[in-house]
Order: structure tokens, then C-alpha cells, then sequence
């Protein structure tokens, strides 16, 4: 039996891994901009997309880099374009507008690629099982679950320790005095969204080999890492590693323990979160 | 004189030259997409085929949610007066849609739901089904595994109503013919992409064999998630036909071989009809081979053309000729049971097999003539 555990639990890893990449970027501009980003799975979904095409020419290493510095790109356009003009415009129009863009990038990704499920292979370095604790896992699971840790590790100590994490830890406290005291909140803003986007991005690159790669992951994905963001707490690293591990393992456990239930267990943690701790378990910054 | 009073008195007598308006009723978006466009094309190529310019065709996306499903049904038939609809992908559309289709008279044309109880307890005379339903896939794949010697196996599929028919219809068979199934699980429709969780729980389950139900995007993703896995070496993996259906073979590639399947339809079937079939279709879409949703479509389309000539017009009169209807096409001899309005077909048991690079499906038996017990159905 223990293996089986040892397998649910790397599957909850994986995860929550892959939810962090989705989560990150979403959380950090809410806190930040109090923008209710809902193209964020959009964006995730194009990173698939750009990925399976890139790799299908010059491989996936290549695609893993490429395509977030695309959707990187492609989120940074958007912000100066549209988002920024709309920002302090109030939820509603933030909503209506991101949501709209679910629907043209979807419709566009079927343009461009048609309705039939993409996938991308396994690369070669990462194919097959490895034995850990003796269970034989997918090495390409256990790859996601190690540059998920990476990627939250450096975004902590990013946050942490350099100029630009105190500038946007100040900024989430306090918007109008980080603006008094010299930070360049709009450019910081633009910065924030930019890398968001590209790990979501990446998410989508890195889920591409697991999942069948379709329009529908733009929603699958956002609803989740909705959860996650008001789990954890708007616009913190560590809320949303804590939050994309809780939502993980209750997705996981849940399937295994309870299947029946498994579908609203998710939404019975986000009730629970929205009474208890309206304001997520690690929130940064004010409470709202 | 004489002649011209005739003439114009039958053409008074029998709107013969009156139009045809079918409603295609398929999801253009969401998991099922494919599928419709799949069935819209099979469609497409019966009626062109033809050469018919009587016949007006209407497309409605029900995006395979019932309640959509049913508002863009009430349109088709109320609007648009259509005198007979074609499709339906999901199961759950189908069951939503039953009631305002045999209210209102509109003959149906199933091309895909599998719903049993349309042909069954839930059955009518203006519900004509010429795809499958899903105990009749289901059944003989027990009854197969249960002869070939497989003692136990563990069940997954996702959680809604074709899902559940599927696996209990499969249960049921495999059970009498002196298997045991296990356990199983149904995973949250249209919110699951990782089966790890399940899969995992198969394994520990200990069963000889593992039976899913899956289609679309997930179809895809669980064969390589399986595989991922490891499981191959362990558990082999039984399933519906349409989980290494033509649509996802290509996407799947080396993942899916030795996948056991049943299906009503195979490309690679060794006859001059589906020969002809084939290679109409592959000339028009750059190579590709027909999918058993094709099949569907364009079967639906040969019904409706089958019941125009034999002179039927209006929604009252298709729906008595439909039913009567019957040929062989690519997938071998086909009628409507009288009893139900179901198709008597063929199942394939093939192994999804890679030959010379590609995958292909290698037939290993032939259940002849299929047909559904009636299962509660007494036409009004």
C-alpha cells in the first residue's frame, strides 16, 4: 500500500507544481494592480500551443525557453495595449474584458490549429520511470516537480532579497506610498505582469507532454489557480506555493480517498478559505 | 389545354419540389468539437455525393451542454421549421433534447449519443439512431473479454450518463460470463486532465486488466498518461473503440499500441464499400483517414436521402421512412431495429497495432449483427 501512497503523493507534487507555475503570475498581479487578470488561462493555453509548434521544429528544450519569453511577449503587449487602460476602471470591466480575451484567444487558437487535441512527446532525456522510493514514477512528472520547486525557490528569493522584490512587496502594501517614495509603479507593473504571463506560459509548455494540449485548457486551468490565488493570499510567492500545494493534494487525495466527492472538494476548501481567512492564508499587504 | 390543367393540378395535389430543411444540432465548441465537425463533414459528403440542391442545411452549436443543447433544438424546429434533425454528440444532449423532439414530431437522426435509453425505455418514433448506443458496444466487449479468459478487471470513465452506461453495460456482460470486476472509478467530466490519481489506483487494485471509457482531448491524454506510467508491462488496457479511434491515433502514436478495443467502425476494414469510402474521404481531406464519426455523419446523411426517395416529405412522413431504411455501407450491412429505432450493426474487436511506422488497428473478431434487447421501449 505504500507504494500507492508514495504515488499519490508525487502526483500531488506534480501537481501543485504545475498549479504554482499557472498561480504565480496571477496572484502577484492581483495583489499588485488589483487586476482580475482572467486571460491568464488564455495565456497559459498559448504557451501550449507556441510550445508543441516550436518543438515540433527545433525540440523541446528549445520550446521550454522560447515559448514563455513568447507569451512573456504576447503578455506585455496585452498590458500596454489594453489592461493598463482599464485598470482602475473597477472589477466589472476588468472581468468583462479579460474573460473576452479567453474567448478571441480561444477562437483564434482554433483557427490557427484546428479542434484536434495537439500533443507533444516525452523528450528523450525524460522518458520512461525512475525509482523513487520504490515506486516507479514518470521521470518526466518528477522533472515538473523539480523546476516547479525551482521556479518558487527563485521567485522567494527573488522577492526576498532584491531590489525589485522589496520594490513590488512595497508596491502590494501600499501603492500610492511606494509611488511617493520614488518607485516606478507603472513600469514595476508592467514588469510583474510580463513575467507572470511567461510562467504561466511555461506552465503550458511543461503540461504539454502530460495533458492533450486543446482550447479547453484555458478555462480548466484558470479556475484552479483562481482557487489557489484566494487560498493563499493575493499578490505572495509563499501563498501561492502554500495554496497550489493545499489545492493539489486535496484534488489528488480527494480522487483517491473519495472519489465521489472529489469534484466540490475544491470548491468546499475555497468556501471554507472565503469564511475563515477571506483574505488567504499568507496574504501580503493589506487586508481587503 | 387538357395537359396544362393536369399538370397544374398535380402540381397542386404534391408540393413534391418543397424543400428539405435539416438542423444539424453538434457542438462546434468544448471537448467534442472534433466530433462534430467530424459528423457535420460525414454528413456533408452523403448529401453532396447526391447531388441533391433540395435540401437546406442549418447549423446550431449546442457546445454538448443539455441546456444549450435544448434551446438551440426548440430553435431548429420552432424558427426554423426544420423538418428533420441531425446529431447530437453527448449523451446528456441527447437526453434533454428527447422530450421537445418527440413533442413536436421532428424526426432525429441520431449520429453519435450512445444514450441507451433513447432506444430504450426512453424510446420514440420520431428517434432514428444510425451511430451506436452504448450497450451495444459495451456488451459484446464483456462477453469477449469474459471468453478470452480474463478474470478480473478495474473500470474508469468519466462521470456522466455515457460513461455510466458504458462501464455498467460492459459490467453486467463481463460479470455473466464469469468475470469480476473489481473496482472502478468515474472521474469528474470535463474537469479531469490528470488521471494519475486513478491511475494509481488501479494499480494498487491488483486487477488483470484495465476497461476505460474515454473520448476527445482526454482520450488522448489518458493513453499517454498509461503509458507514462509504466502500466503496459502490468495491467493492459481494454477499452470502448473510440479511445485509439483514427481522430487520436496520430497524436497518440507508440503510446497506444496493444490497445484492445470495440467499435462499429474501422478504416481498415477489407471491404469494397468502406474501400470506395476511404478513399473519397482521403482525396478531400489532404490524405486523413474517415472516423467512425464520419461514418455517423455520412450514415445519417444516406438515411435521409434513403427515406427522400422512397418519397417521404415533411416531418410526419420522414419520420415513418427513416426507420426503413436500410444498405450496406463502409461499416457493412446496417438496418433500423424495428423495435427500438436502433441500428443493427457489426462490432469490431481490433488491436491497436504500429505497422510500418504508422498505427493501425488489426481486426481480431467480428460480432455480427448487433442488436440491443429493447429494453423497455414500446413505440407510441
Amino acid at each position: 500500500m505504500s507504494v500507492f501512497w508514495t504515488l499519490q503523493a508525487l502526483n500531488a507534487l506534480q501537481y501543485a507544481a504545475l498549479l504554482f507555475l499557472i498561480s504565480a503570475g496571477l496572484s502577484v498581479s492581483f495583489g499588485l494592480m488589483g487586476f482580475v487578470n482572467l486571460a491568464h488561462g488564455a495565456l497559459y493555453m498559448l504557451g501550449a500551443y507556441i510550445g508543441v509548434s516550436i518543438a515540433g521544429g527545433v525540440g523541446f528544450w528549445t520550446a521550454l525557453i522560447v515559448a514563455p519569453l513568447a507569451i512573456g511577449a504576447i503578455g506585455a503587449a496585452l498590458h500596454q495595449g489594453l489592461l493598463r487602460r482599464i485598470a482602475g476602471a473597477g472589477p466589472m470591466p476588468q472581468v468583462l474584458v479579460s474573460f473576452g480575451l479567453v474567448f478571441l484567444a480561444v477562437e483564434a487558437v482554433r483557427i490557427i490549429w484546428g479542434d484536434v487535441p495537439l500533443t507533444l512527446d516525452v523528450p528523450k532525456a525524460l522518458s520512461g520511470t525512475r525509482i523513487i522510493l520504490d515506486t516507479a514514477y514518470p521521470s518526466y512528472r518528477l522533472f515538473v516537480i523539480l523546476l516547479g520547486g525551482a521556479v518558487a525557490l527563485s521567485l522567494w528569493a527573488g522577492m526576498t532579497r532584491s531590489h525589485l522584490g522589496a520594490a513590488i512587496r512595497a508596491a502590494v502594501e501600499n501603492r500610492d506610498m511606494a509611488r511617493a517614495i520614488g518607485i516606478r509603479t507603472e513600469r514595476l507593473f508592467l514588469a510583474v505582469f510580463t513575467l507572470g504571463a511567461s510562467l504561466a506560459g511555461l506552465g503550458g509548455v511543461i503540461a504539454a507532454p502530460i495533458l492533450s494540449v486543446s482550447p479547453s485548457m484555458a478555462v480548466t486551468a484558470l479556475i484552479p489557480a483562481l482557487i489557489v490565488t484566494v487560498i493563499g493570499g493575493l499578490g505572495s510567492i509563499p501563498g501561492a506555493m502554500l495554496g497550489a500545494v493545499i489545492v493539489a493534494a486535496i484534488e489528488v487525495f480527494g480522487a483517491a480517498l473519495w472519489p465521489d466527492a472529489s469534484a466540490v472538494l475544491i470548491y468546499a476548501a475555497l468556501a471554507a478559505a472565503l469564511i475563515w481567512r477571506p483574505e488567504g492564508l499568507l496574504s501580503a499587504g493589506r487586508a481587503r | 389545354m387538357k395537359h396544362a390543367l393536369a399538370a397544374a393540378l398535380i402540381a397542386l395535389a404534391c408540393p413534391a419540389a418543397a424543400d428539405t430543411t435539416v438542423g444539424l444540432l453538434l457542438p462546434a465548441s468544448g471537448n467534442y468539437a472534433a466530433l462534430g465537425q467530424d459528423i457535420e463533414d460525414g454528413f456533408r459528403m452523403a448529401i453532396g455525393g447526391a447531388g441533391r440542391d433540395d435540401i437546406t442545411i442549418l447549423r446550431e452549436d449546442t457546445e454538448a451542454k443539455p441546456q444549450t443543447g435544448l434551446t438551440r433544438a426548440r430553435k431548429l424546429i420552432m424558427q426554423d421549421r426544420a423538418d428533420v434533425l441531425v446529431g447530437v454528440v453527448s449523451s446528456a444532449v441527447l437526453g434533454a433534447v428527447r422530450d421537445v423532439v418527440d413533442g413536436s414530431g421532428t424526426p432525429l437522426i441520431v449520429a453519435n449519443a450512445g444514450n441507451s435509453d433513447a432506444t430504450g425505455k426512453d424510446c420514440s418514433p420520431y428517434i432514428t439512431r444510425v451511430s451506436f448506443s452504448n450497450d451495444q458496444l459495451n456488451r459484446p466487449m464483456g462477453e469477449w473479454m469474459a471468453a478470452e479468459g480474463i478474470g478480473s478487471v478495474y473500470t474508469l470513465a468519466p462521470d456522466y450518463a455515457a460513461g455510466q452506461q458504458m462501464i455498467g453495460a460492459f459490467s453486467d456482460a463481463f460479470e455473466a460470463g464469469g468475470g469480476e470486476v473489481i473496482g472502478g472509478d468515474f472521474t469528474p467530466f470535463g474537469r479531469t486532465e490528470d488521471f494519475g490519481p486513478y491511475l494509481a489506483k488501479a494499480q494498487a487494485s491488483g486487477a488483470e486488466a484495465l476497461y476505460v471509457f474515454y473520448g476527445g482531448a482526454d482520450a488522448i491524454s489518458f493513453v499517454k498518461q498509461y503509458d507514462s506510467f509504466g502500466l503496459r508491462d502490468q495491467m493492459p488496457l481494454y477499452a470502448v473503440g473510440f479511445l485509439t479511434a483514427p481522430l487520436y491515433l496520430r497524436s497518440q502514436g507508440e503510446a497506444a499500441e496493444g490497445v484492445i478495443g470495440a467499435l462499429h467502425y474501422l478504416p481498415s476494414l477489407d471491404t469494397p464499400e468502406n474501400a470506395a469510402f476511404v478513399d473519397a474521404y482521403r482525396a478531400a481531406h489532404d490524405g486523413d483517414l474517415p472516423s467512425e464519426y464520419v461514418v455517423a455523419g455520412y450514415d445519417a446523411g444516406r438515411l435521409l436521402l434513403g427515406a427522400l426517395d422512397s418519397g417521404a416529405a415533411g416531418r410526419e412522413e420522414l419520420a415513418r421512412a427513416l426507420p426503413q431504411v436500410a444498405y450496406t455501407g463502409p461499416r457493412g450491412p446496417l438496418e433500423i431495429d424495428s423495435a427500438t429505432n436502433n441500428i443493427v450493426q457489426n462490432v469490431y474487436v481490433f488491436e491497436t497495432v504500429s505497422k510500418d511506422g504508422e498505427m493501425t488497428h488489426r481486426l481480431l473478431d467480428t460480432i455480427e449483427a448487433v442488436r440491443d434487447a429493447p429494453n423497455g421501449c414500446e413505440m407510441g
